[in-house]
């Protein structure tokens, strides 16, 4: 059974008649909060779909996250999952909540919501429009498709040169292992700056 | 009290429907709304420009052999800043219009090309510089950090 199917039959049992929604910024910079307020309004209107914002976690359905986790943040939204009574749906919204924006990396951000708690529908975009959030809630209603993928493309290696690749390949693996015996792995000095 | 209700009544039919039918009927977005990467494979040369000045740094070069150049992009944490389409004079990645990039999984926002390059017979090199500004003018090889690619 896809994720999608599964999400489809659990939203017509256990959210029948509507979603109440708690909204939740762990470090955003509004900027999704803003588009989430947008939806909203009557020009967008969810609330044609049932789609209500709560004042306390314990009245909702989807926990609406927005903000790349900042390691404070961590546990208070441990605390917001386990107080949303199941059956619970995560929605990430923004490119931050989704894989931790231009912060992913950084020492005092966890990156993605994903890492802290289970998510199940992510909207990314920084921040998405509207309509995005939309076709994000009907996805999870089954009302619209899928509409993206991993893509992978290339050129075609010529056939003469594969053997010469694959032994390239091959070297060049070599090398690496051997440079990464020769080096303490621990040692963070060779990495650069950027870390 | 009636009175008011049914002026009420009447102003709100004046206005018409204002809502959208968004999701039960299409609609474009506005032209220059920068939205998916597309990525043309057969204009790209793989001169790792757009790695170069992604803030989000996610795409990665990885040089698997002289012959072999994998570009990998982590879409899922791209701010569509439209920088990566500025820099390639190939015109090779586009940010189209389409939004509708929900999904259940984040593996979905995810590119792989794997480039056939030539191999250059002066710069055998490899090596990472110490900063990102020498990193900029570095020729030969390169190999982003096992760290840089983790999800």
């Amino acid at each position: 059974m896809t994720k999608e199917g599964f999400i489809r039959r659990f939203h017509s049992k256990a959210f029948g008649r509507s979603l109440w929604v708690f909204h939740t910024n762990v470090g955003a910079c509004n900027g999704c909060d803003i588009e989430i307020l947008d939806v909203l309004t009557p020009f967008f209107d969810v609330e044609r779909f049932g789609i209500k914002l709560v004042g306390s976690p314990r009245h909702a359905d989807v926990l609406l996250v927005a903000g790349p986790v900042t390691v404070p943040m961590m546990e208070p939204l441990k605390r917001l999952y386990e107080a949303v009574p199941s059956p619970k749906l995560v929605v990430a919204v923004g490119a931050c909540a989704v894989g931790g924006c231009v912060w992913f990396d950084t020492y005092n951000v966890v990156g993605g919501v994903d890492k802290v708690i289970p998510v199940d529908l992510y909207i990314p975009g920084c921040p998405p429009k509207p309509e995005a959030i939309i076709y994000g809630v009907a996805l999870a209603l089954g009302l619209v498709p899928k509409k993206v993928g991993p893509v992978r493309a290339g050129h075609e290696i010529p056939p003469e040169l594969e053997e010469a690749v694959r032994q390239m390949t091959l070297a060049r693996q070599l090398s690496e292992v051997a440079q990464a015996s020769d080096t303490d792995p621990t040692d963070g000095s060779e990495q650069g700056g950027l870390k | 009290m009636i009175k008011s209700k049914i002026k009420q009544l009447l102003i709100g039919k004046q206005a018409g429907t204002v809502t959208l039918p968004y999701p039960f009927s299409p609609r474009p977005s506005e032209p220059g709304y920068r939205g998916r990467v597309v990525v043309d494979t057969d204009k790209c040369v793989g001169c790792g420009g757009c790695a170069d000045v992604c803030p989000a740094r996610c795409i990665l070069i990885t040089d698997e052999s002289p012959f072999i150049r994998i570009i990998r992009r982590y879409l899922d944490r791209c701010i569509h800043c439209g920088r990566c389409e500025d820099v390639c004079i190939y015109d090779a990645v586009h940010l189209d219009g389409e939004y509708e990039l929900a999904t259940t999984d984040r593996s979905d926002l995810f590119i792989e090309q794997v480039l056939f390059m030539g191999t250059c017979s002066r710069c055998g090199r490899c090596y990472i510089p110490p900063n990102p500004l020498d990193r900029l003018m570095v020729v030969g090889f390169r190999k982003d950090e096992k760290w840089s690619g983790q999800r």
